[in-house]
């Protein structure tokens, strides 16, 4: 058994025999030609036969992979057409009486040079493109055929694969790919991710390994040669999971969560930062159910200003559409240290100074979150969330001080969402015990089960030693649930969850009893917990 | 003569796709169409060279439209780069 680096670009496991795909360069010879014109018309058969078989994969890769995907069979046709590319041919087969192919080979060549010494990526990698043409019209020329069809399901390995070649593939028998060359831009690449097939860039590759059984690890990014047995079993077990994940996503993806007795739940996403978006729409979620602001105020060195929040919260709010958003403001305390704070060391952080009591503290950074919010509610569904909540009082300060900067952006002219839905974190007994007062006074709650376990049970959950009576199932915990949903609903707001809690399938048909409304989890557990409520009573 | 000057927004710049527009778009017009960025230029007709000017996003194009209906044309263009680039 051996394993061979390389960079992964699509995730995913391929188990099967190596096709190693030695693409022998077309020998193109120079030889002198006598008859100009007839070299010439030689040429424009060829390029015109080229064009019809790139208008061909055109229509292939349209219906398989998409518009966008097909586009570049599209360009291809373009750049065959090109009066450049055309008259470097035509000038070499005139002025040195050269046969077509050389002529093609040395045109196509330096044109690709060009491209490869560009700076820029993408454009460097356009290089593969012109040589992708060239070749074509060389092989027209020598009538040999491409890509050989492929006996039994295989991992194609390769020095370099051409956007042509791949979707030529029989993608019934494609098992993935391994190639030596090319560049995550690559239009091979991105086809690959398409078509969800397994591959790796980088990898130095070797012929002998031609007829053995290989494992393209896209995780790792790992190509095995030769596994033993006790590893093909491992990653049959990997390949198995991926396929219920994948089943799962396609029968769930685009459907109502809805129980079998008609109560329909918002089934939200928890993020951390803009990158999570990705996954939120790939996994389907409904809306943002928690955006932790505190990506903005931990990735740098002072705090973050107006318009760097401004421009993060468009941008989410923007990436969703009309989705509910619902972004909660800084939950920093002495537990998660921002040196630019100076916050000082505490005996028991847990319990201190942190989240809102920081901000009715120092209502400037306060107010600079608020005016970042209220402006980036003009370009979406933007709901506020404030953290850490103990009394009502607390929530009347927050709202005086929402008051006030809402007058600074009118008579600044400034658009925001008049109706901004402002939400609570219930995640301190105090606010489950003041519930249906705190309910009278904001639009919605959010239980964050985590803090409102450790708070309940007095237990720290940092500490290992405490893990076996650490019980979030405690009647405790769940008795507070049930209380803040039935408050919430005496005072007609919603009521959800977005601690771990939420994610935890098990409790789904006991949170549908209480009269959940909302439930927010990671988005790697939305389809799950999807599945969950639909087949709950 | 007529000019225009215009920074190219697209993620990619100049990139493959909307060049091959640009050609199609310039071979419907009877004027001569000149993209320059730099210290290079390139006819609007000829893909390869649009794409070896290697525009990227922030850039800003010169473009230059001679001819008889270039007043006109140049408003075509000068579309064109905002709807596509």
């Amino acid at each position: 058994m051996e394993k061979f680096g390389g960079k992964a670009i699509f995730k995913g496991v391929a188990i099967g025999k190596i096709v190693f795909g030695s693409k022998e360069k077309q020998q193109v010879r120079r030889t002198k030609i006598t008859d100009v014109e007839a070299e010439k018309a030689r040429y424009e058969t060829a390029k015109e036969e080229a064009v019809k078989q790139l208008q061909g994969l055109y229509e292939k890769a349209l219906k398989e992979v998409g518009e966008d995907n097909a586009a570049i069979f599209e360009v291809h046709q373009m750049m065959l057409e090109d009066d450049d590319f055309n008259e470097g041919i035509i000038e070499k087969i005139e002025n040195q009486q050269v046969n077509a192919d050389y002529a093609v080979a040395v045109t196509g060549d330096a044109m690709a040079e060009m491209f490869a010494n560009m700076e820029d990526e993408y454009f460097k990698a356009r290089a593969a493109d012109i040589k992708d043409i060239s070749e074509r019209v060389i092989s027209v020329l020598l009538g040999s055929t491409s890509l050989s069809q492929l006996s039994e399901p295989s991992i194609i390995v390769t020095e370099d694969l051409a956007p042509s070649e791949t979707i030529q593939l029989d993608k019934n028998k494609l098992l993935a790919f391994v190639t030596e060359l090319g560049s995550s831009n690559s239009h091979t690449a991105i086809l690959a991710r398409t078509m969800n097939l397994p591959a790796l860039i980088g990898v130095k590759i070797d012929k002998e390994w031609n007829g053995k059984i290989g494992i393209v690890d896209g995780y790792k990014g790992i190509f095995i040669i030769d596994p033993d047995e006790e590893t093909i079993e491992a990653y049959k077990e990997i390949q198995k999971k991926d396929t219920e994940k994948r089943e799962l996503l396609k029968s769930l993806k685009g459907k109502k969560t809805i129980s079998k007795s008609g109560k329909q739940i918002k089934l939200y996403a928890n993020i951390g930062k803009p990158l999570d978006l990705g996954s939120v729409i790939e996994n389907d979620a409904e809306g943002i159910g928690l955006f932790r602001s505190e990506f903005l105020y931990l990735d740098c060195d002072d705090f973050p200003t107006e318009e760097e929040q401004f421009a993060a919260y468009k941008k989410v709010a923007e990436t969703m559409g009309g989705k509910k958003v619902i972004i909660r403001t800084l939950d920093l305390g002495a537990d998660k240290q921002v040196d630019y704070f100076n916050l000082g060391k505490e005996d028991n952080p847990a319990m201190g100074y942190r989240a809102i009591r920081i901000c009715l503290d120092r209502t400037d950074i306060f107010k600079t979150q608020l005016r970042a919010l209220l402006r980036a509610s003009a370009f979406g569904n933007i709901a506020v969330m404030y953290p850490m909540i103990i009394s009502v009082d607390e929530v009347l300060q927050i709202k005086a001080i929402v008051e006030d900067v809402k007058n600074e952006l009118r008579a600044e002219n400034v658009k925001f969402n008049e109706n901004i839905e402002q939400g609570i974190m219930i995640e301190t007994p105090a606010s489950v015990i003041m519930s249906y007062e705190l309910a009278q006074n904001v639009d919605f709650f959010s239980i964050g089960t985590n803090d409102l376990t450790q708070y309940t049970l007095a237990i720290d959950r940092q500490n290992s030693k405490l893990d076996s009576i650490n019980n979030p199932h405690h009647p405790a915990v769940l008795r507070s649930i049930k209380t803040v949903i039935e408050n919430a609903h005496k005072a007609g707001i919603w009521a959800g969850i977005c601690g771990e809690l939420g994610a935890d399938t098990t409790l789904t048909q006991t949170f549908l009893d209480y009269g959940i409304d909302e439930l927010s989890v990671s988005p790697s557990f939305v389809l799950p917990v999807r599945k969950a409520v639909c087949s709950a009573d | 003569m007529k000019s225009f000057n215009y920074v190219i927004t697209d993620e990619v710049g100049i990139h493959a796709r909307p060049a091959g527009l640009l050609v199609k778009a310039a071979k419907g017009l009877s004027s001569k169409i000149v993209v320059k960025a730099g210290a290079k230029s390139a006819d609007a007709t000829k893909l390869m060279a649009l794409m070896g000017l290697g525009v990227r996003k922030g850039t800003e194009v010169t473009v230059e439209v001679n001819g008889e209906n270039e007043a006109a044309d140049a408003v075509v263009i000068e579309n064109f780069f905002k709807n596509n680039l």
